[in-house]
């Protein structure tokens, strides 16, 4: 049995048929990670003894019934600014080079509760500022369909390393598209939820207001069952919504039950998991399918919308209008954020400190000068300069009102549509170099991701097909906050169409003869990549 | 309009930022500085007038905690990662002169 | 005639509040403790770590903010300022700034025989830094986070004050109220409670204000005082030699009673406040005003009412009294206990302020249990000890808190009731001094008083006095 191949939910099932133990699983994983991280580079860590030493408890707790979920025993791979004890945790930074939190994330905790086995930590843009993966101090992370090409960023690692299946499913974050894009750019199914839906805590924060943690995956299904463990309404959290009791007043038209009371969203997402839209109503924003968009992108997912219409859903193009201010008021408020949230990595308390300084103030220059790599110190500059006095009010406050706009603008099609449909990027991914040298049009590939952000929305990227370089094309349906079933409702139909296409390169690889010795590492644990 | 940032706003950028930039990095910063800022004044084009800026997208209120001690010595775990230091102290340069 | 300048002040005070834990975090508030033991990754600035707001915090300061006739802001965030300094683990401090919990309130003060009104310009909720220890040895300093995240109030008052001792009657007025709160118990000297001063000169009778400066590191009234002095003498002595004053913070050495400018480059003051991200806004309605409200134990004014009308003591020893919440919590405590409240106020108005004057000490600082005072009034009233005997023993439960009864019987204080013995005394009185006696069966009755007082003298105190004298008029 090609145990790699297998999704989480069906690997899972397995592990709870004993058809396959957790050590197995884990091995698996282990193995490929072997076999094609030297290519991938997915990882900035990978903790074998650790993975065993979890996989052998909770083979336990499986055998003796406390374990009983559809994710225990399988192994996950945590984008590495979501803190776990004991394990490094850099943000694909210098900064953080030798960081071990304390303590381990909400949504880590509640994947492990699950009996889910981490076996390592994904390779990311330096502090998820990035599109690419290429600013991570620890290398680029190369995409699995092509290995001249990014996997898009900044869970790039996360994304490439579900499409290399070096593991069932990974864990990222989304503050401006960071699920979606690398998603679409290496053919997994990706969800950004709802702000809120996911604890925040243990995440290392880019831009607070934005930042959600998020499953990515080889398909709906899992998703929706990932989703579903990471979940929760969590104390430590204060902006963790309890979905068990909040109630969002567009939610509230489509409770059933009668009376004209509103329901709250809850957090069942397998629920939604039909293959069925008929008379769903679908908006396709017209601004999104024009200039800027490439034309075997724009084709492909115009096909897969046809496919949606024909499955009984009620397609209509419509104006969502200020999409162009989403970037510039991103861009603000991001930044302004990060200039606040990255002023804790001073050489004080953890992380890197340069070693010849005079006094305070050099020594926390020297520091981050040296600790932060370039699109890093690019944001906090701007960031700071944008909040300094005198400049508040034109760039803060109006980035603020303009976000109250965009969001105004969605509510407004969420009366209409029940979910909108837009591409994940303007193209697939671009080669390797090609993206840092103008960060403005790199920012500008984030133009139908950011503004979900913003207002707060799910978003889910999907594959639906290749272009004619063979990469991947993904498309995202974003839904109404709280409506995540609709998405992943039909994110499912469309998937029931089509099957899951594998990266060439993993066919070639399991064509290939199996390394010998793979599981004879020695080491401490950790597999640390080198600096390119 | 074209936005200008001139040497002093960088050097007091990076002193509010606490970043050093090399000659070629200050030159760097100033040209991505500006067309930034360039690119995010077409939020000028937008009438916001009236509108109340949102920093929360959703309208939660009135998250608190309990004034309830459940505090253990954190001292271990907090220095755990410490660059430098003594007597169960961050040790840092001197702050005072 | 040489130019008259009037000193303009506002006072900017730090407030402790008396929570059991942080404002952000459930570690412990309390004072002291080995290095980073009271910490956590929140209150370290940990990353991934994320703040939740203590609920009692928002209560304390909504109490502040009624008892000092404050607006309650009832839509109220949290900003964050954003400065690098080690004792601010986040290099951002949780503060409030554009809109804080309350506004434009006032508190009324007396200095002298004038009453004037001090307004409150703002207050807002922020947590405090941490400590730094400067290692003298090899020149760095120690960071230790026990009190980063304790949980402040900062009340900016108006530029209402005109001398230092309209600022120490502000600061007492301040402190009283807080403290009848229970909001915080105001130490000074634990810094609990502190103050930057602001401070500007202008001549008499122009109506604009001088450039201000801001002193930090006051940490006594008297430091206070001082600093108000020196500040404003040098700030004049800059004008009368043509020069300006600079705005600038400065920080007050109390032991060279000179203040230096704290600015470096480094220190651009620019502080880049935006919202907390990671906090949501508090909407303070009208019901949890009034819950608050009527929580709100009885404050001075109501206290010196009362205290006239139930227990029939003089206005000036009310005043005293509930001058201090600590003295007025004795007061009733010890008379509950006694139901002797004029003789428990008589202990309180003498000799403690007496003890508490020899000690240089605050009312806050009394330690002793009101039943030892209660005791010590039974004591007394019931001829057991007399009263030369009982302030003895009162110093003692002063200084430590001893138990009255214990203490008297251990120490063989009990006055001596004993006729016989007695008798054997006076006998020896009599005969020691003629000429007394001869006064006193002349009709002197002050010559009475002389021999009672040889004769206590003779039993080392223990007399009861009421027996001597009346032992004495039937013997002479």
């Amino acid at each position: 049995m090609d145990i790699k191949s297998l999704t989480a939910v069906e690997l899972g099932k397995k592990i709870r048929a004993k058809e396959i133990s957790v050590a197995e699983a884990v091995k698996a994983s282990l193995d490929q990670i072997e076999r094609v991280e030297k290519d991938v580079h997915s990882f900035v860590s990978v903790d074998r003894e650790g993975a065993l030493k979890r996989a052998a408890r909770v083979q336990e707790q499986i055998d003796d019934g406390r374990l009983t979920g559809p994710l225990a025993g399988v192994p996950a791979a945590i984008k590495d600014n979501i803190c776990t004890k004991d394990m490094l945790t850099t943000c694909g930074s210098r900064m953080l080079e030798n960081f071990k939190p304390t303590f381990t994330a909400e949504a880590v905790r509640n994947l492990e509760k699950a009996g889910a086995v981490v076996i390592g930590k994904t390779n990311m843009d330096e502090f998820a500022m990035g599109s690419t993966t290429e600013t991570s101090y620890y290398g680029v992370t190369r995409n699995p369909w092509n290995l001249k090409h990014v996997p898009g960023g900044s869970s790039g690692g996360s994304c490439a390393a579900v499409a290399a299946e070096e593991c069932p499913f990974a864990l990222g974050s989304d503050t401006g598209g960071s699920i979606r894009q690398p998603s679409s750019f290496c053919g997994v199914v990706g969800i950004k939820p709802t702000y809120g839906t996911v604890s925040r805590y243990g995440l290392i924060a880019y831009g607070s207001s934005l930042d959600q943690i998020g499953p990515i995956a080889k398909d709906v299904t899992d998703c929706a069952a990932i989703l579903e463990v990471i979940a929760s309404h969590d104390p430590k959290d204060s902006t963790s919504i309890d979905r068990r009791s909040y109630v969002h007043a567009p939610v509230g038209k489509t409770c059933s039950g009668g009376k004209g009371e509103v329901c709250p969203a809850g957090y069942d997402f397998t629920g939604a998991l039909t293959d069925d839209v008929a008379g769903m109503r679908i908006g396709i924003p017209k601004d999104y399918f024009g200039k800027g968009l490439d034309a075997e992108v724009r084709e492909k997912i115009l096909e897969a919308v046809r496919t949606l219409e024909e499955r009984g859903a009620v397609v209509e193009e419509f104006d969502l209008r200020l999409v162009q201010y989403a970037i510039p008021a991103y861009y603000v408020i991001a930044s302004a954020e990060a200039s606040s949230n990255l002023s804790r990595f001073d050489g004080v308390k953890y992380g890197y400190r340069t070693e010849d300084y005079e006094g305070l103030h050099n020594m926390y220059k020297k520091t981050r000068s040296e600790g932060f790599g370039a699109e890093v110190k690019r944001r906090i500059m701007l960031g700071s300069f944008v909040l300094s006095s005198g400049y508040y009010d034109a760039y803060y406050l109006k980035a603020l009102r303009t976000k109250a706009l965009i969001k105004q603008e969605f509510d407004r099609a969420f009366g209409k549509y029940d979910v909108i449909i837009a591409p994940a990027s303007p193209t697939t991914a671009p080669e390797l170099g090609k993206s840092l040298s103008d960060p403005l049009k790199m920012y500008l590939g984030d133009i139908y991701t950011i503004s979900v952000n913003l207002a707060g929305l799910p978003g889910i990227s999907i594959p639906v097909g290749t272009d004619s370089k063979g990469l991947p094309v993904g498309m995202q349906i974003i839904g109404n906050c709280f409506e995540e079933k609709k998405i992943i409702r039909a994110a499912y139909t469309l998937e029931k169409t089509r099957s899951y296409e594998r990266p060439g390169m993993i066919n070639n690889l399991s064509e290939r003869k199996e390394p010998a010795g793979s599981r004879t590492e020695k080491g401490d644990g950790f597999m640390k990549g080198g600096r390119a | 309009m074209a936005n200008k940032i001139s040497d002093e706003t960088i050097e007091y950028v990076g002193i509010l930022a606490k970043l050093e930039l090399s000659g070629e990095e200050k030159a760097n910063a100033k040209a991505d500085m500006e067309k930034m800022l360039d690119y995010i004044d077409t939020l000028n084009e937008l009438d916001t007038e009236g509108i109340e800026p949102m920093s929360h997208v959703f309208p939660v209120n009135n998250v608190f905690r309990e004034d309830a001690a459940s505090c253990i010595d954190g001292s271990e775990d907090t220095l755990a990662n410490a660059p430098l230091k003594k007597e169960n102290c961050f040790k840092v340069p001197k702050t005072i002169g | 005639m040489a130019k008259q300048y009037e000193t303009v002040i506002g006072l900017e005070v730090h407030v402790e509040l008396a929570t059991k834990t942080k404002i952000f975090c459930s570690c412990s508030t309390e004072f002291g403790g080995a290095p980073n033991t009271h910490t956590c990754p929140v209150c370290t600035g940990m990353p991934g770590s994320l703040p939740v707001l203590n609920k009692q915090v928002v209560e304390y300061a909504v109490a502040i903010g009624l008892a000092t006739d404050c607006e309650i802001t009832r839509v109220c965030k949290f900003d964050r300022k954003n400065y690098f300094y080690p004792d601010n683990p986040q290099n951002y401090q949780i503060s409030q700034l554009y809109l804080p919990i309350a506004r434009n309130g006032y508190v009324e003060i007396e200095v002298g025989d004038t009453k004037k009104r001090v307004r409150i310009h703002e207050m807002h909720m922020e947590e405090d830094a941490g400590k730094l220890i400067h290692d003298e040895w090899d020149d760095t300093s120690l960071v230790d986070y026990n009190r980063s995240g304790v949980p402040l109030v900062e009340i900016v008052s108006e530029p209402d004050m005109r001398s230092a001792d309209e600022v120490i009657a502000y600061l007492e007025k301040l402190r009283m109220i807080i403290q009848y709160l229970g909001a915080s118990d105001c130490k000074l000297q634990e810094g609990s409670m502190r103050a930057d001063v602001n401070l500007s000169v202008r001549e008499a009778g122009t109506k604009e204000f001088g450039t201000r400066t801001e002193m930090k590191n006051l940490n006594s009234f008297k430091a206070i005082a001082r600093a108000v002095e020196g500040e404003r003498e040098r700030q004049i002595e800059l004008l009368e030699a043509g020069k300006a004053v600079v705005q600038e913070t400065r920080r007050w050495d109390d032991n060279k009673e000179f203040s230096y400018a704290m600015r470096s480059k480094e220190d651009a003051q620019d502080y880049r406040y935006f919202p907390e991200p990671d906090l949501v806004p508090i909407i303070i309605e009208d019901e949890w005003i009034e819950k608050i409200r009527s929580r709100q134990p009885e404050l001075q004014t109501e206290k010196l009412k009362r205290y006239r009308k139930e227990f029939d003591i003089p206005e000036y020893d009310a005043k005293i009294i509930t001058g201090s919440k600590s003295m007025a919590d004795i007061f009733e405590a010890a008379a509950a206990i006694c139901g002797k409240p004029k003789k428990v106020s008589n202990w309180l108005m003498v000799e403690t302020l007496r003890l508490l004057k020899d000690h240089n000490m605050e009312p806050e600082e009394i330690s002793f249990a009101p039943e030892n005072l209660a005791k010590l009034v039974d004591l007394t009233e019931a001829g057991i000890i007399n009263n030369s005997v009982a302030k003895e023993v009162f110093e003692k439960i002063f200084l430590e808190n001893i138990d009255p009864r214990v203490y008297v019987e251990e120490h063989g204080l009990k006055t001596v009731n004993d006729e016989g013995a007695l008798e054997e005394v006076l006998k020896k009185v009599i005969a020691d001094n003629p000429q007394a006696v001869e006064d006193y069966r002349g009709g002197k009755e002050k010559a009475l008083g002389a021999l009672v007082g040889q004769t206590m003298k003779a039993m080392r105190g223990k007399a009861n006095p009421g027996m001597v004298n009346q032992k004495l008029r039937e013997m002479i």
